[in-house]
Parts: structure tokens; sequence; C-alpha cells
């Protein structure tokens, strides 16, 4: 017996992904319009944690501000201080010292291999798996003890200062380094045996939510976003800051391998890969780290001159840009920080059409998103 | 003969706290790495669920901001009794290192909930957060459920 | 191409529109244009071959005391330069043309300096607050905002 369903009359429904959900990485909230299954408009609703770091920025000093960057994406803190310090120090063109340099090198590599194993254990446990996530925080544990050693702090370090970092590397942190590398860089093909070429995973991924590459372009994706639609720009090659143009190390960028290019299993694999590259920094980082200061000589009671710079750096999740303005004085003038993962939010909408509703959540997953660093 | 059956119920609510995963900002990462590989918390019973109708904790992890101050409130509200509220990490405690500046964020998770422990640090070590938790298990152990009321 | 290039091309092009070159001290220099010019601009920006900044790296509200002002931050994938747009605005009523139809990326940047100055984007798709409570009073980042007391009876 066939059931007609032409003649059925069917309804929208207007479905709250709320604030508190184990999917959205944060508190995001996405107000699906489904028919049925089918989702046929996701409007993304964010401010759920907007601080007014920008407003703070102007109230407090350059050197003061340095936590708060910790704050702005916890899981490459390390990435965001460093991004402030030189920030700071291209508008008042101050001389760090080479040592200081390497070592911020190294700790952001290090703070990228655990933001993506972050971005990895959680996009598997969304779609279903939880052992890798488990084996993510296992690794990641590891390197927030080397974290521990160089800075005291496991998540929300303050390290780089203005003019450099705020200590030396301790006796053994590098060797512990290498020890680190020489036991992680295998468990990338573990991963990759265990999850990443799984039929069911492969299945939820491939061919979801395509970006081609001139909308990534349009919207102003940044990072890996950008990479897994194929579009070969990274800004550690491009425009190379700090020591990046000593180290040799490939562009990851996604190739279509299971589905079409810039679909979800791109972003994916670009994530795997890069992790890869990042050991190869890293040990090339230990490999040439000279002796020497790790502080330059920057007056306690810190005034650039008056004037406008934009620095951006790679951070895990897409280009961190600082638009800083100063005018003399002790605090900024204006302080705005433009993150990958804000930018990420405006294609949501667009992609999104047609999906279903557990395909939202792998898309959510593909883009990485943090919410601090949207919300700010 | 009462007092045995508040210490059976008592050692049975304290031995299987599921709290609600309520992880707002950067607390929210110890929160999941406590209860992941290294400081396991499911050897304590405490395993997370996602909605708050099935669970009795709620771990407040991070920045609350008035945008989320009502959601907050509806989601304590949703939870079944008894339900115990463990603020953890500076933002909830008091605001956090936005207190003096900012002007959206709450200072403090007890302007909106009542909170039944306070675990300090920015963000509290994993091992912070256990011990915050066994605290709590020995509030839970003092509570009288059928004796008579004082 | 070197900003100085860059405004003698954007000054033949446009005339008057095309105010200043504010390049001592600012990295990137910033074309200073009419705010009503903004969207010509704009668009022969991102379609020149010579200059096709076609990434819209960022776009923020500034209060400088007197004005305000906005300011575009554009990158070239493919020419490797980098150029800043800027536009004042008077202080009663910012408000200048939308430049999301020409890189669509622009459209969350510019409703959150409506959310946070007040600036409006004329033609605008969508300009709606997007990262403060939609009955929030008052733009916060503006040089002048009051904290309020309370909101929804908590205190602020």
């Amino acid at each position: 017996m066939t059931t007609r369903t032409d003649a059925l009359p069917t309804q929208e429904m207007t479905i709250n992904m709320g604030p508190q959900h184990p999917s959205t990485h944060g508190v995001l909230r996405v107000i699906l319009t489904t028919d049925g299954e089918v989702v046929t408009r996701a409007v993304p609703d964010m401010g759920y944690l907007h601080r007014g770091l920008e407003k703070i920025g102007e109230r407090v000093t350059y050197a003061q501000y340095m936590p708060f960057t910790d704050r702005l994406d916890y899981l490459a803190a390390m990435n965001c201080n460093c991004a402030w310090a030189w920030a700071v120090e291209k508008l008042a063109k101050i001389e760090v010292p080479e040592r200081a340099e390497y070592l911020r090198v190294i700790v952001c590599e290090l703070n990228r291999i655990s933001s993506h194993l972050i971005a990895f254990g959680s996009y598997t446990a969304d779609m279903g798996a939880f052992t890798p996530f488990l084996y993510a925080i296992r690794e990641r544990e590891q390197v927030n003890d080397l974290f521990e050693m160089i800075c005291g702090n496991r998540l929300t370090y303050n390290y780089a200062r203005v003019g450099g970092v705020s200590g030396d590397a301790p006796k053994g942190f590098l060797e512990k380094t290498k020890e680190f590398l020489d036991y992680f860089e295998p468990k990338l093909d573990e991963y990759n045996n265990l999850i990443s070429y799984n039929k069911i995973f492969v299945h939820r991924l491939a061919n979801v939510a395509v970006i081609p590459a001139e909308d990534a372009v349009a919207y102003g994706l940044t990072g890996p976003n950008l990479r897994g639609s194929g579009v070969p720009f990274d800004l550690r090659k491009d425009e190379p800051y700090s020591v990046y143009p000593k180290f040799d190390f490939k562009v990851c960028v996604g190739t279509g391998e299971r589905g079409t290019l810039g679909d979800c299993f791109d972003r994916y694999m670009v994530r795997i890969n890069e992790m890869r590259e990042s050991i190869k920094i890293v040990r090339q980082a230990v490999a040439q780290i000279p002796d020497g200061p790790v502080l330059a000589k920057v007056p306690r009671v810190f005034k650039p001159p008056v004037g406008e710079t934009y620095f951006r750096s790679e951070c895990p999740r897409g280009e961190t840009g600082i638009y800083l303005i100063s005018d003399g004085s002790v605090n900024p003038y204006r302080l705005k920080i433009r993150t990958g993962s804000f930018v990420s939010m405006n294609i949501f909408e667009k992609i999104t059409r047609g999906l279903m509703i557990a395909d939202i959540v792998a898309v959510i997953g593909s883009f990485d998103i943090i919410l601090p660093e949207i919300d700010r | 003969m009462v007092g045995n059956a508040d210490l059976f119920v008592n050692w049975a609510r304290k031995s299987s706290l599921w709290y609600l995963l309520f992880a707002t900002a950067c607390c929210g990462i110890e929160l999941m790495q406590a209860g992941a590989s290294r400081y396991d918390m499911d050897r304590f019973g405490a395993v997370f669920r996602a909605t708050p109708r099935q669970s009795d904790l709620m771990l407040v992890a991070g920045t609350i901001t008035h945008k989320m101050a009502e959601r907050v409130k509806r989601l304590y509200d949703q939870m079944p009794e008894p339900k115990y509220v463990i603020a953890m990490g500076s933002c909830a405690n008091t605001g956090g290192p936005f207190y003096k500046d900012s002007y959206c964020v709450v200072k403090g998770v007890d302007l909106i909930i009542p909170v039944d422990v306070y675990i300090p640090g920015c963000p509290p070590r994993p091992e912070a957060l256990i011990d915050g938790i066994m605290k709590l298990q020995k509030i839970i152990m003092q509570r009288k459920n059928y004796g008579a009321k004082a | 191409m070197e900003a100085q290039a860059i405004f003698d091309t954007l000054k033949g092009k446009f005339g008057d529109a095309v105010v200043e070159l504010q390049g001592e001290g600012f990295s990137p220099a910033f074309v200073v244009v009419a705010p009503a010019a903004v969207k010509e601009v704009s668009r022969f920006l991102k379609e020149d071959p010579n200059l096709s900044f076609d990434v819209l790296m960022c776009l923020s509200g500034v209060d400088y005391k007197e004005k305000f002002a906005v300011a575009y931050h554009l990158h070239s994938l493919k020419q490797h330069h980098v150029i800043g747009l800027k536009a004042m605005l008077p202080r009663e009523t910012p408000s200048l043309p939308t430049v999301d139809d020409v890189w669509p990326g622009a459209n969350f940047h510019e409703r959150e300096a409506f959310d946070l100055f007040g600036i409006v984007f004329e033609g605008s798709k969508d300009l709606r607050r997007i990262l403060l409570p939609e009955d929030w009073e008052g733009h916060p980042l503006r040089k002048d905002y009051k904290y309020p007391d309370f909101y929804h009876g908590i205190k602020v």
C-alpha cells in the first residue's frame, strides 16, 4: 500500500539549537527553520559571550592587556599573546631579541598542535566517536605539561611580553619538546587509521557544505577554512613575520580527495596535515635556536608613538588581525580584533541551505569556531 | 533506622553526580580535560549529560554575560530536585578579570542562581575542580532527607 | 603597487571624492574618501585588474572624538598588496553606503560597527545588533558611553 504524500499539508518548524548545546563548541545559538529534517534556513545568533574586550583595551595599558588576549582564543592562547605583542612592537618599532622570537615560534606551533587536537577530538566526538577525543586529550595533556614548564599555566599562559617573552625556557625544556615530537608524530598515522578514512565518518563529511574558492575569498575566510577550498594562502609563507622565513614547511591545501573540493572533509584533513607541518617547524626551531636575552629593553611607562597599525598573524582558526590606534598615551586609543571565527560565521547561512539537521553539526565542527573569538 | 536511610540515599546521590555540560568559556576546557583522559572524573561517578533534565549538578564554567543570564536561570529551573550548583572559576565567582571594566558581564553567577561551592582559579586546575566536587560530596553526605525537620 | 601610486590612480578616477592619503605613521597607509563615494571606490578597487583588492580583511568603526570613521583594510591575493580606506563621518548622524554587495563578507563587520558605534550602513541587507542583546540601550564603544546601572534587574 503506498502513502499519498502529495496531498499532505506540511508546515515549516522553527527549532532552536540553543546556547547550551553539546555540539556548538560554545554558546552559539542557531535558529533553524526546517521542513521536516531538511533545513531551509539556519541563522546564527551570537553575543552570548560578548565581554567587551575592545572597550577593556581602551581602559588598561598595553602590558596589562596581555592576559585578556589569552581569553580571546583560549585554545590558541600563545598565538593570541604573540599576535598582540607583535602588533604593539610593529606600532612602536621595537626590536625583539632573536631567542625570544624562536621561543615564540616554538610555543605558537606547539599551541597550534594542541588546538588542532581539540578540533579533531571534539569534531569526531560530535560525529559520534568518543575514543579519538580521549586520545587527543591524552596528547594535549603532554603539551600542557610542556607549557607548564615554560610559563606555569596550562591554559591561559600570559607568556609573551611587549619586547620578548616573560622567561627563558628552563633546563630540559628543549629536550622534552623533542621527546614529545618523536612520541607524537606516529600518532597522526594512528588517527588516520582509526577514524579519518572510516566509511561512516567520510560519508558524513564528504560533499557536505562545499565552499567554492571564489566564495571563500569573497567572504573573507582565512586559515584552514580557506585552504580547505584550495586557495594556498598562508600568512606564514606569503607575508612572513617573526622568524618564519627561516623554516621549511609546506602549505596544506584541500585536495577533494573524498568528495568535492571545499567540503567538510577537506577542512578536516587540512588540520590533520597542518599538525604534521607544525611538528616539522618545531623540530627546526629547536635545532636552530640561538642563545641570548629574551626580553628587549622597554620603558616601564610605555607610550608608543601616535599612529595606526594593522598586524595579522596566522592563528589556528584563521587570521587574527589587530587594528591598533595609539594616541601617544599609556592606553590604546582603539583596538579592534578581527578573528577567523567571526568571519567564518558570515558564510554559515549561505552554505547550510538544504542540509539536514545532523549536517549542521558537521558544518559547525568543520569551521572549528570558538565563541570568544566570535564575540570578543 | 532513619539515619541509615539518610546515609544510604546520600551515598547514592554523591556517588553518581551527573553534571550538565555547561561550558561557556576557558574554564570549559579545563572541565573537559578533567572529564577526559588524565583526570578522569568518571571514577567519581560523574558523567556529563547534555540536557538539564537528566543532570543534578550544574558546573557553571565560564563567564556569564547579560545576554546569557536568562538562559542560565532557565536551565537551572529545568533541572529536577535535588540539584546543586558549583561556580567554577573567577568569572563565575565574581566576574573574573572582567569585573572592573566590562559593561556586559554578570559579576558572579550567584546573582542569578544559588551556588553551593565556589572554586577559585583562572582557570582552576582539574585537581581543584575535583577537590570542589569532593567538597560538594561532603555537603551532600550531611543532608538530612528523612529526619524530623528542625 | 605602492600606496602613493594607488592614491594617484584613485584621485585620477574619482577626483574630489578622494580627500587625502594618510601615510606617515599609518601602516598600511589610508586613502581617505568622502562617505558617499565609498561604494564606487570599493567596486573600482575590487574590479580593476591592476588593483584587484578581492579580500576585505577588516572593517572597523572608530570614534575620533570630533567625528566617527569607518576604516577598511583591503588585501589583494593576486597582486600581493594591502591598502586602507577610510571615510570620516559626522558625529550626529553617522551613515554611509554599505559595501556588502562588493564584498559579501562585510555584512557581519557592518553589523558589529552598527551595534557598537551606531553607524548606519545604508542599503545593507541585514542591519541589526549582533553581539549585544536586542534591547540594549546605547552603543558601548563610543567614547562618551555611560555604563548602565541595571539590565533586566541585574547590576551591571
